[in-house]
């Protein structure tokens, strides 16, 4: 669960490189060695490199406009966007909604995955219906959440639930059963009444695999609110999307595109951040 | 009428499985006298680990009784201190903190809990760690914390899984001679699981080996060595008469699964 925690070691490729380097006067590291602002400079690189191909491409007039605007013509259009109070109209709906939604995924999938983790029955009663609804495509639950509940704000919490409730519930299950069984024994032999044992023993420890499990699925859940605001929606980023698809608005829907990219990353980093603060431990480091 | 500190009567356990019925330990009798420091050796899968953890109350028996003090045992209980083979610190809680943990566990106030998890984190010798969190320790640390934290409620009996298995070959003899000067200053019941055999002869007053399949008392060898014991006791002329004995007897057992295993068997 944890291959976030790696995600700054370099590739295989960069490894290859840094072993060819000069040998510098500083302290040999392993060729997987990187700092962490040198990273950060060629993760940069490589968004600039894709930049620049795209700009060359519509520049040399290689594609149509119409398929692919140029780059300064995407800025402009968010720019404009933002100027006019569309763009950030569009944001706070979509904002709310994943809030809204992914937080009553997150209140009901915690304390059931947990249940499910401890309780044997409580697995035999919950897992093979989850594991049943989990592999329906959610994507076909559009048309009925549409006809029970209509198309307002609840059809879309509902979505975007749908796509992220019953894969949370499983993965935060599996964090709890990580808990070393040793751990909890030692609670047992310090008398520890079993309610104690979940709130001081194994809570604590799951902790760090549940927040890893809540920052895989926000990413989902970005997914499923575009979905959402795809079909029957009257405002958001996926609605703008549509709209501007019905005008040949190239420039608006790939700005819109890269918009929903960096806020997944944002909001990705945000809880990387959030989780180094409150579970550094886990990762060997110092509170 | 005075009872022994621990004493098991007529233990089996019977693990069934699907039709499969496997008898792991088979009526295990043994006594623990107060302030003595036992040694269970056996090859592994001789169910001496499953013994300890019944003793513990861990697991449930399929027969017999454990006594504490003459009164049968029901479950787990702070009488009995475990230290695991794995390391079972809690990795958000520093060194101290994990001991304190334990204290609190057992009823003592906030400030009492720091300080006698204090003094026994400077019983294991670890005062410059005690901040320190687990995943910042080495494997002995984390082991010498665990038996802080163990000894630290005060239990009657204390039970070791191997405490020392996972440790380097260097960390271990010294984790050997730092338990070995701890127990000799502060008496206490011990029944020390291990497979290893010179730990098992320098740290115990008796080493009860175990017979394989089913997990059977083999043997008791007395170990007459004095004490305190340094680490120049495993050279010892005293050290080799029972070490050669508990080797023999252990070597007996393997031979006999050997073979029973029908692999071919030569004997030096």
């Amino acid at each position: 669960m944890n291959w976030f925690a790696r995600s700054n070691a370099a590739s295989p490729l960069i490894a290859g490189a840094a072993r060819h380097a000069k040998p510098s006067r500083r302290r040999r590291q392993s060729p997987r060695h990187m700092g962490r602002m040198r990273y950060a400079a060629i993760g940069a690189c490589a968004f600039v490199a894709i930049g620049c191909v795209w700009w060359v491409i519509s520049g040399a007039g290689l594609v149509k406009p119409l398929f692919l605007p140029s780059p300064d013509r995407v800025v402009q259009r968010l720019v404009q966007l933002a100027a006019d109070g569309d763009l950030m109209q569009d944001l706070s709906i979509s904002a709310l909604r994943i809030f809204v939604a992914f937080a009553m995924s997150c209140v009901l999938a915690i304390p059931l995955g947990i249940l499910m983790g401890t309780s044997r029955f409580a697995e035999a009663v919950i897992e093979p219906v989850t594991n049943f609804i989990r592999y329906m495509p959610v994507v076909a639950f559009i048309p009925l959440t549409i006809l029970w509940t209509g198309t307002g704000e609840f059809q879309k919490y509902l979505i975007i639930w749908i796509g992220t409730f019953f894969q949370q519930i499983l993965m935060v299950q599996d964090s709890v059963k990580r808990v070393p069984g040793d751990l909890i024994d030692v609670g047992r032999t310090l008398e520890m009444p079993g309610r104690d044992i979940m709130l001081r023993i194994v809570l604590p420890c799951a902790a760090p695999g549940i927040w890893d499990s809540m920052r895989i699925s926000i990413g989902w859940a970005w997914s499923w609110l575009v979905l959402a605001e795809l079909v029957a929606a009257t405002s958001g980023l996926g609605y703008r999307i549509t709209v501007a698809q019905r005008y040949f608005q190239t420039d608006t829907i790939i700005a819109y595109v890269l918009l929903l990219g960096l806020l997944g990353l944002v909001t990705d980093q945000i809880m990387k951040i959030l989780s180094l603060r409150m579970f550094g431990y886990a990762q060997g480091g110092r509170r | 009428m005075t009872y022994p500190k621990l004493k098991v009567e007529g233990v089996s356990k019977v693990f069934v499985q699907g039709r499969n019925e496997w008898r792991a330990i088979d009526d295990i009798n043994m006594t623990l006298d107060e302030n003595e420091f036992v040694a269970l050796v056996g090859a592994s899968g001789c169910g001496k680990s499953t013994l300890l953890s019944i003793i513990a109350g861990l697991q449930d028996t399929s027969d017999g009784v454990i006594l504490v003090d003459g009164v049968p045992i029901d479950g787990p209980g702070r009488d009995r201190g475990v230290v695991f083979q794995s390391y079972t610190l809690m990795p958000w809680l520093t060194a101290q903190e994990n001991v304190a943990f334990a204290l609190r566990a057992a009823g003592w106030s906030k400030k009492d809990a720091r300080d006698v998890a204090k003094e026994h984190i400077a019983l294991v010798g670890l005062e410059r760690f005690a901040d320190r969190l687990p995943g910042q320790l080495s494997g002995g640390m984390k082991q010498r914390v665990a038996i802080a934290r163990a000894l630290s409620y005060r239990p009657k009996i204390l039970l070791m899984d191997e405490p020392f298995g996972a440790l380097d070959a260097l960390t271990r003899r010294h984790m050997q001679e730092l338990l070995t000067s701890i127990w000799e200053k502060h008496r206490l019941t011990v029944l020390f699981v291990t497979h290893d055999v010179e730990e098992a002869v320098f740290l115990a007053d008796r080493v009860i080996v175990m017979s394989n399949q089913p997990g059977r008392i083999k043997e008791v060898i007395p170990v007459d060595i004095a004490r305190p014991r340094m680490g120049d006791v495993f050279s010892a002329p005293e050290f080799a008469e029972p070490h050669r004995r508990v080797l023999k007897s252990i070597r007996e057992e393997s031979l006999k699964l050997a073979a029973l295993d029908g692999a071919i068997v030569q004997d030096h």
